[in-house]
């Protein structure tokens, strides 16, 4: 399985970003193969429109099966991630990522719902 | 004569000067207000009259035509506002975030994006006996002012004479809703308050009508509260106060009632007496 987190630095120990849209990084953590890697998110920093929408473009590009975050993305950002089959919890934004991983494990992440 | 009413802060007093005003100069001229704070406007709480037209207003976005596309994604790429998005072998549509720059449409190789106008908001005249008020409304959702505001100027321009007097109750701020309702006039009049907040924002301000070349002054509205430093910056600057209005609560009373402040408070009559001389003078 492959899990996407946003985050504010490239580790298992860097804290989350509780964003989307403008989250500083995407953790993704592979799990066939136990490897973490990462992209950049830096590009919307000055995006003042939009800022959503390019990171559900890199979401659903790395295609993952997990997405793990803070808030969730927005509506227009969803508009994009719902046409991949990422499945997304939310409540993960005071977490490291490693936190955050196990928390996803152990069942104790919600589920995004979408407010529309 | 076209004639802005700005602020950089919020709550400072654009609406109560701008209503006031418009009703004190229309007793002896033809006089037009338009409200062009259109995400949230407030004027015709204090207007009473009969409405005389309303037409609802549009902006032109892009709408995607599948079968002539070649999916080549040079319509995302020139868009800036990410109202364009190519996603796998589709391109989505953010109309919210059209600036309607027409530069997907124009540059799609295969005209696969034409421009189709979208209501976004409404446009409303009264009339009252001796004030006409136009307002300009955004429906909720809707992201973009400027295309709105633009066409509350248009119609104003196009319906009123050129001696009728036209004023603009602007948004507050200094980005581009400011700028739109602001660029056309001949004057425009800030009104700020005597704080730490007012003087920071009024600089905000200044700097965006000199960007302008806009001719400006300022109105001190609730004076005698907080300092002198609106005062201390406006001589240093050499920019011209035009009236100062005391303050006072039964000022906020009439207001919170819908209720005109000059016909029965005499130092707001006489500071929209400056108000007037002062704009009488310019040209």
């Amino acid at each position: 399985m492959k899990i996407v987190f946003t985050a504010k630095g490239e580790s298992w120990d860097s804290p989350m970003d509780p964003r989307f849209g403008r989250t500083d990084i995407f953790v993704v953590y592979n799990e066939e193969n136990d490897s973490l890697s990462f992209i950049s998110n830096a590009d919307t920093e000055t995006m003042e429109h939009g800022a959503g929408l390019q990171a559900a473009k890199k979401v659903l590009e790395l295609s993952p099966d997990i997405l793990i975050t803070g808030n969730g993305p927005g509506n227009k950002a969803l508009e994009i991630l719902k046409r991949s089959k990422v499945t997304m919890y939310v409540g993960a934004g005071d977490m490291t990522v490693k936190e955050a991983y196990n928390a996803f494990l152990a069942g104790k992440l919600a589920k995004f719902e979408s407010r529309v | 004569m076209k004639i802005t009413i700005a602020s950089g802060k919020g709550g400072t007093g654009k609406t109560t000067i701008s209503t006031n005003l418009s009703s004190y100069l229309a007793i002896g001229a033809d006089v037009v207000l338009a409200d062009l704070d259109v995400e949230e406007p407030n004027s015709k709480l204090f207007i009473e009259g009969d409405l005389v037209f309303e037409k609802a207003c549009d902006k032109r976005v892009p709408r995607w035509i599948k079968e002539e596309c070649t999916l080549c994604g040079k319509c995302e790429e020139v868009c800036r506002f990410n109202a364009v998005i190519k996603v796998g072998d589709e391109i989505l549509i953010f109309p919210e975030l059209c600036h309607s720059c027409y530069a997907c449409s124009e540059l799609c190789p295969t005209g696969s994006l034409p421009m189709i106008p979208q209501k976004i908001g409404e446009l409303k005249h009264f009339k009252t006996e001796n004030l006409d008020f136009v307002e300009g409304r955004l429906d909720i959702g809707e992201e973009q002012a400027v295309p709105l505001i633009s066409q509350v100027i248009e119609y104003v321009d196009e319906k009123f004479s050129q001696d009728t007097i036209k004023l603009f109750d602007a948004p507050p701020g200094t980005s581009c809703p400011v700028i739109e309702a602001s660029r056309g006039s001949d004057f425009v009049i800030l009104v700020t308050e005597p704080t730490p907040f007012g003087l920071n924002d009024l600089k905000l301000a200044v700097e965006t009508m000199r960007v302008l070349c806009q001719k400006f002054g300022v109105v001190i509205n609730r004076h005698g509260i907080g300092d002198n430093s609106i005062e201390e910056y406006c001589n240093a600057e050499g920019i011209p106060i035009i009236a100062k209005i005391p303050n006072d609560r039964r000022v906020a009373e009439l207001y919170s009632k819908g209720e005109l402040i000059y016909p029965k408070i005499q130092e707001f009559e006489t500071a929209l007496k400056q108000i007037a001389e002062f704009v009488g003078g310019i040209k």
